[in-house]
C-alpha cells in the first residue's frame, strides 16, 4: 500500500490534492459530480471584503494547450461567503477547507482573513497577492517584496490559522518576493497564480476578452510552474503549494520532487470535471510505477 | 450533468457552413429543450459549447454553425468518438407557453427551436415558427420545422426566400399567447422590444467549463448575477437588462 497523505501545516492531507481557487467555486457544483471528501483540501472562490461582479464578458479565451481568463474575482463578498457559501459546504464537505482571500488594500486583506479566521471549517488562509486582472489591485502587493511582506503582516496579526502567500509569475525574481514573505512571517507559499497573457479576434481584429488581458493556465505553463517551485524550495524553509497547469498524477509527483509539499489543481477542472478525483485515483498506479512508497518522502527530491 | 462518450453516426452539411451532426450514447441528462452540450475536441483545451437540436433516448443531434477553429474541426469529422458533457443549462420552461406559442431562431439560434417546437406540439400546442436567415443560401430545417406540424415563417434580410426583412417583419403578422427565442444578441434584443407577451430568451457568452464553475460567462439581471451555463442560458424576458 502506498501512502499519500501529506501533512500542511500540522493538519494531515489524504493526499496532496487540491482544486485550485477559481476553478471550484464553493464546491457543491462538483459535489453533484462525485463525492468531493476524496480530495485533500480545496481552495474556495476568492473572496473579497465587498461583493464583485468581476470584469465584463468575453472573460474566457482559447490558447494552446491552456486558456485565459479574466473574471475578475466575481464573488459574493465575505460577509455572504460566510452566511450563505460555508454552510452549503458543510453539507457536502466535512474536511478543512482553504480559504483563499483577495483585497484592494493591506486594511482589506485584514479585515476579510479576520473574518474568515473565526469560522471552524476554514483550515488555511490562501493570500492572493498575484491576481493580475483588477487594475490597481492584487497586482502591485505581489510583485514588490515590502508590499507582499507587508500583507503578510497584516493577515498574521489576525489570525491564528496557516497563512499561505500566493504569489504571481509575473515578477523579475518571484524567490526575494517568497524569502520577504517568509520573513514576514508566511506559513507557507502557493505558487504560481496565473501568466498574465492576450488573445486577439482575427475577425474582430480587437482584443477576445472584455478587460484586453487575463490569467494564462493550464499545461502550456506547467513548465514554468516547476522552475519557479524549484527556485523557491531552494530559498525558504517553509513549505510551498504548487500550482500551475497540473493535470496529471504524473504532473502531481514532477511538482512534488521540485518542492511542493501539496499541488492545486486548476484549469484541468474546467475542461474534465473528474480531473481531481482521477488523478488521485491514478496516483498509487503512478506511484508504484516510480517506486515511491510514500509521497511525503519525495518533496524537494529533485534538489 | 453526465459525462459520456458518444459515436458519431452522421455528420453532413446542411448550408455551406452549417452541420447535422447526429450522435449515438446516454443522453439521459437531457431534460429539456434550451440545454446544451459541451464536447471535447482532440487538440482544443476548452470545450466548445453547442445547443441541442434533438434528442431521442439515445440519440442526439446538433447542428452547428462553422464559426472557427473547433467547429471547423467538427466539421471534417466523418466517424469516431466525442466525450461529451450533457444536461447543461437551464432550458424553456414550456408551462409557460399558452395555447399558442411563437418560436423565434435565427441563423445558428434556429437549432434548439427544433426540440422546443417537437416538444411543444407533442403537448397539443398551436405552434407558429419564424426562421430568421440573411440569404436564401443560408436557410436550413424550414422542412424540418413543418414536418413537426408547426405553422413556419421564413425571414430573410435580403429578401431572397420568404418575408423580407428580419424576424420582427414576421411577427407583426403572427398571434401568439408567448414566445420563445434564440439568436444573436440584437436581434433576441429587437424580438423582445417587438414582443406584445411574455417570453423567454436563450443567450450565448465565451464559457470556460460550461457546469458553473469558472464564472466565465456571468451577467447581470434584475433578478441578480446569473451564469449563462448554469442559471441560463434560456432567461426570462422580464428580468434582462439590456
Amino acid at each position: 500500500m502506498v501512502n499519500l497523505k501529506v501533512n500542511l501545516s500540522g493538519i494531515e492531507l489524504d493526499n496532496p490534492i487540491i482544486p485550485a481557487s477559481g476553478t471550484f467555486g464553493f464546491g457543491y457544483e462538483f459535489a453533484e459530480l462525485y463525492d468531493i471528501n476524496v480530495l485533500g483540501t480545496f481552495s474556495f472562490k476568492g473572496t473579497t471584503k465587498d461583493p464583485r461582479f468581476g470584469n465584463p464578458t468575453p472573460r474566457i479565451a482559447e490558447c494552446y494547450s491552456g486558456m485565459i481568463n479574466a473574471v475578475g474575482l466575481q464573488n459574493p463578498g465575505v460577509e455572504k461567503v460566510i452566511s450563505d457559501e460555508l454552510p452549503k459546504l458543510a453539507k457536502c464537505f466535512d474536511k478543512k477547507v482553504m480559504a483563499n482571500v483577495s483585497g484592494f488594500s493591506v486594511e482589506d486583506y485584514a479585515y476579510t482573513c479576520e473574518k474568515l479566521d473565526k469560522c471552524d471549517q476554514v483550515g488555511w488562509l490562501e493570500v492572493n497577492v498575484s491576481c493580475p486582472n483588477v487594475h490597481g489591485g492584487g497586482m502591485s502587493f505581489g510583485t514588490s517584496p515590502e508590499a507582499a511582506a507587508e500583507v503578510t503582516r497584516a493577515v498574521k496579526a489576525v489570525t491564528t490559522k496557516p497563512v499561505y502567500i500566493k504569489l504571481s509569475p509575473n515578477v523579475t525574481d518571484i524567490v526575494s518576493i517568497a524569502k520577504a514573505c517568509e520573513e514576514a512571517g508566511a506559513d507557507g507559499i502557493s505558487l504560481i497564480n496565473t501568466m498574465l497573457g492576450m488573445r486577439i479576434d482575427l475577425n474582430k481584429k480587437k482584443p477576445v476578452i472584455a478587460n484586453k488581458m487575463g490569467g494564462f493556465s493550464g499545461p502550456a505553463i506547467f513548465p514554468i510552474a516547476v522552475r519557479m517551485v524549484y527556485q523557491v524550495y531552494e530559498a525558504v524553509k517553509i513549505p510551498i503549494i504548487g500550482m500551475g497547469g497540473v493535470s496529471t498524477a504524473e504532473d502531481v509527483i514532477e511538482m512534488m520532487l521540485a518542492g511542493a509539499t501539496a499541488v492545486e489543481v486548476g484549469a484541468a477542472n474546467l475542461v474534465e470535471p473528474y480531473a481531481c478525483k482521477n488523478i488521485i485515483e491514478d496516483l498509487p498506479r503512478v506511484m508504484e510505477k516510480y517506486k515511491i512508497n510514500s509521497l511525503k518522502e519525495i518533496i524537494g527530491g529533485a534538489h | 450533468m453526465k459525462q459520456g462518450i458518444f459515436k458519431i453516426i452522421d455528420n453532413t452539411p446542411l448550408t455551406k457552413n452549417v452541420y447535422k451532426m447526429t450522435l449515438a450514447g446516454d443522453t439521459t441528462d437531457i431534460t429539456c429543450s434550451g440545454q446544451f452540450v459541451n464536447l471535447k475536441l482532440q487538440g482544443n483545451f476548452l470545450r466548445r459549447p453547442i445547443s441541442v437540436c434533438d434528442r431521442t433516448d439515445t440519440e442526439l443531434t446538433l447542428v452547428y454553425k462553422v464559426v472557427g477553429k473547433g467547429t471547423e474541426q467538427m466539421s471534417l469529422m466523418k466517424g469516431g468518438e466525442l466525450d461529451i458533457l450533457t444536461g447543461l443549462g437551464n432550458g424553456y420552461d414550456l408551462s409557460l407557453s399558452g395555447e399558442n406559442p411563437l418560436l423565434i431562431g435565427g441563423g445558428v439560434g434556429v437549432p434548439p427551436m427544433y426540440l422546443l417546437a417537437k416538444d411543444l406540439i407533442k403537448e397539443g400546442k398551436k405552434v407558429n415558427v419564424i426562421l430568421g436567415f440573411n440569404t436564401k443560401e443560408e436557410v436550413f430545417y424550414e422542412e424540418e420545422f413543418k414536418a413537426l406540424g408547426a405553422n413556419v415563417y421564413v425571414t430573410t434580410v435580403d429578401g431572397s426566400y420568404g418575408i423580407k426583412g428580419f424576424v420582427t417583419n414576421a411577427m407583426e403578422k403572427i398571434e401568439y399567447t408567448y414566445f420563445y427565442t434564440c439568436g444573436p444578441e440584437p436581434m433576441l434584443k429587437a424580438v423582445s422590444k417587438a414582443s406584445i407577451t411574455s417570453g423567454q430568451l436563450s443567450f450565448e457568452e465565451r464559457m470556460g467549463c460550461g457546469f458553473g464553475a469558472c464564472m466565465g460567462c456571468s451577467c447581470k439581471t434584475l433578478t441578480g448575477n446569473k451564469r449563462i451555463c448554469k442559471e441560463g442560458p434560456v432567461m426570462f424576458k422580464e428580468e434582462i437588462i439590456w
